[in-house]
């Protein structure tokens, strides 16, 4: 016979560091940086609208996220849809934390597949096999042939792109099932301290490379931060949309705000734990890692070798193209290579435990297993999602389609979701009073005014810009608009020169398939809910 | 790199580094729960005289 305690955490700063952990990703260290560093929507204005965005709609609904997170706790509830169920009391409540399962293990689907990249390229970098040279083509081969990039299936067998895919998979399985405190816990207590002091490493080395080429002066660190940091004309830049939209949407999915992990953390909370200080060190520990450390290390040093042109080719390009070309050309480079991509990976394997456990703790709550039964489901449901996006990695189509919609357009409704709910179904002034008990700090009462006013106004207007940009492909001009159908959806429903992609409707089905297998499991537990 | 350049860097790096050592320092110093249990996890039956 087995006497069950709840899961819960073990300390106060074990949460923070696995709420932190969750939301440093791969976005602090490679994304950021190439958004502050873009010419046209990048430099002064951009970080004026991001550290906005972070005021009006970061923190708010980060704190909204964790008060309703511990109160779901207190009914007894660790999942949206349970956490939902009981905040809403009515029959269709359940449903509207679907996002809230779907989202965290849809985008697992193909978040450890990248997870394994990076462990890849970190031994490869440490063993010297990374060290391809000067010319940036055998860099884009290597990545090619390591994601499988040219042909479909082209990495399944026992090379050993899949090999390290099949390890941090089932690492990743090993860890959930150890429990709250003993797996995630534990992995982020030492995996945050240590992914900071290798990014400190890491900044003091890209800070004092100074002119790598003397043939060159013009190439140097400094005019590196220069080329990032140097704000641009920040009026017309502060009067462009895209600004905005690029700025508001880095800081959602930056701090893991709408993704389903931070309620589920939240909930194994107690009624008089503080949720207002933890969720603002939480917070300031992806800004410190984003702003502090991502912002300073990747775009300065692609820009002392290689120049502008390398700072411009997009997340992937810039982690794993443009980067190991630069760590070649310094000296001891294997071993900064090496442990920058060991820095992604803990960046992402903190991150990627996150995206398991709301699918743990409702298939927990919700169908009645024990953790050996839903680490067995979950590690089914996610080897289907995951398999898909590493067979079909041609174009990386599916990863790609799998991230828009579930990544994107999901993370979106979810987080514009929850702000309603706090504000308009469970109250905004009981809300706030339920933030505060037991708190270590007082939230500014101006937020009470923004969580219940200007936060939902500006999350809508966001997610309505957003939708017509990315789906009806908007070209974010009042004076002379014009709709242009985007890649997702010509994906799908084919256009001019864009033939519909089997692949994208595949993936989009499985989506649809995987959905209404939610919804039914939804519908099951809200059956062994009301009977409680 | 400009003036204007470096103030946005070092008011940027510098205000997010301030606002996390004086959170961490907070929660490292602040109170204690009273009734948080040091360790909770699911116990089984055979370790229950061994806790």
């Amino acid at each position: 016979m087995t006497t069950k305690q709840p899961d819960g955490w073990s300390s106060k700063l074990g949460v923070i560091m696995a709420v932190a952990g969750s939301a440093v990703g791969l976005g602090n260290f490679l994304r950021f940086p190439g958004l502050v560093a873009d010419k046209e929507t990048g430099g002064g204005a951009f970080l004026i609208a991001y550290f906005i965005s972070l005021l009006i709609v970061g923190l708010p609904i980060c704190w909204v996220e964790w008060t309703l997170g511990r109160f779901g706790g207190t009914q007894g509830y660790n999942s949206s849809p349970g956490i939902f169920h009981a905040i809403i009391r009515k029959p269709w409540g359940k449903y509207v934390g679907l996002l809230g399962f779907i989202i965290p293990v849809g985008v697992y689907f193909y978040y450890v597949v990248i997870e394994s990249w990076c462990l890849g390229y970190a031994w490869n970098s440490f063993s010297g096999d990374l060290d391809l040279g000067k010319d940036p083509k055998t860099y884009a081969d290597a990545f090619s042939t390591f994601t499988g990039l040219k042909a479909d299936g082209a990495i399944i067998g026992l090379g050993a792109p899949f090999l390290f895919f099949v390890g941090v998979f089932v690492l990743n399985f090993v860890i959930i099932y150890r429990g709250l405190s003993k797996g995630i816990e534990f992995i982020c207590n030492w995996g945050m301290p240590l992914l900071i002091a290798i990014a400190l490493i890491l900044l003091v080395r890209v800070l004092t490379l100074g002119t790598p080429d003397p043939a060159n002066p013009e190439l140097s660190v400094w005019n590196g931060l220069g080329y990032m940091w140097n704000p641009h004309d920040i009026t017309k830049g502060l009067s462009n949309p895209a600004v905005w939209l690029k700025a508001a949407s880095q800081i959602f999915f930056t701090l893991s705000v709408g993704f389903g992990v931070i309620i589920t953390y939240a909930s194994y909370l107690k009624k008089n734990d503080d949720v207002v200080l933890s969720g603002l060190t939480a917070t300031a520990a992806n800004e410190f890692c984003e702003v502090g450390l991502g912002g300073l290390i990747t775009v300065p040093a692609a820009f002392a070798f290689l120049g502008a042109s390398a700072v411009a080719g997009g997340t992937f390009a810039l982690g794993f193209n443009v980067l190991p070309q630069v760590f070649a050309g310094m000296p001891y480079g294997h071993l900064f290579g090496g442990l920058f991509f060991t820095l992604l990976f803990i960046a992402a394997i903190t991150s990627s435990l996150s995206m398991l456990q709301p699918g743990i703790a409702f298939l927990e709550e919700g169908l009645g297993l024990d953790r050996r039964g839903s680490v067995a489901l979950l590690g089914l449901i996610t080897a289907v999602g995951c398999t898909l996006v590493v067979y079909f990695s041609e174009g990386l189509k599916a990863l790609s389609t799998v991230d828009f919609w579930i990544g994107d357009i999901g993370i979106f409704l979810q987080g514009t979701l929850l702000i309603y709910i706090f504000n308009f179904a469970f109250g905004t002034e009981r809300g706030w009073t339920e933030a505060h008990h037991g708190a270590d700090l007082r939230i500014p009462k101006v937020f009470k005014f923004i969580i219940r006013w200007v936060s939902p106004a500006f999350l809508t207007a966001i997610f309505l810009m957003f939708v017509l940009k990315n789906v009806a492909g908007w070209n974010l001009s009042f004076d002379a608009p014009a709709f242009t159908p985007t890649d997702p959806i010509l994906d799908l429903v084919g256009g001019p020169g864009h033939p519909a992609s089997g692949v994208a409707r595949l993936t989009a089905f499985f989506l649809l398939l995987f959905a209404a297998f939610s919804a039914l499991m939804i519908h099951r537990a809200g059956k062994r809910w009301d009977a409680r | 790199m400009t003036t204007a350049g470096l103030l946005f860097m070092l008011i940027s790096v510098g205000a997010v580094t301030t606002l996390f050592v004086w959170c961490l320092v907070k929660v490292l110093t602040g109170k204690k729960n009273p009734d948080h249990l040091a360790h909770v996890e699911p116990i089984e039956a055979k370790d229950i005289d061994r806790r």
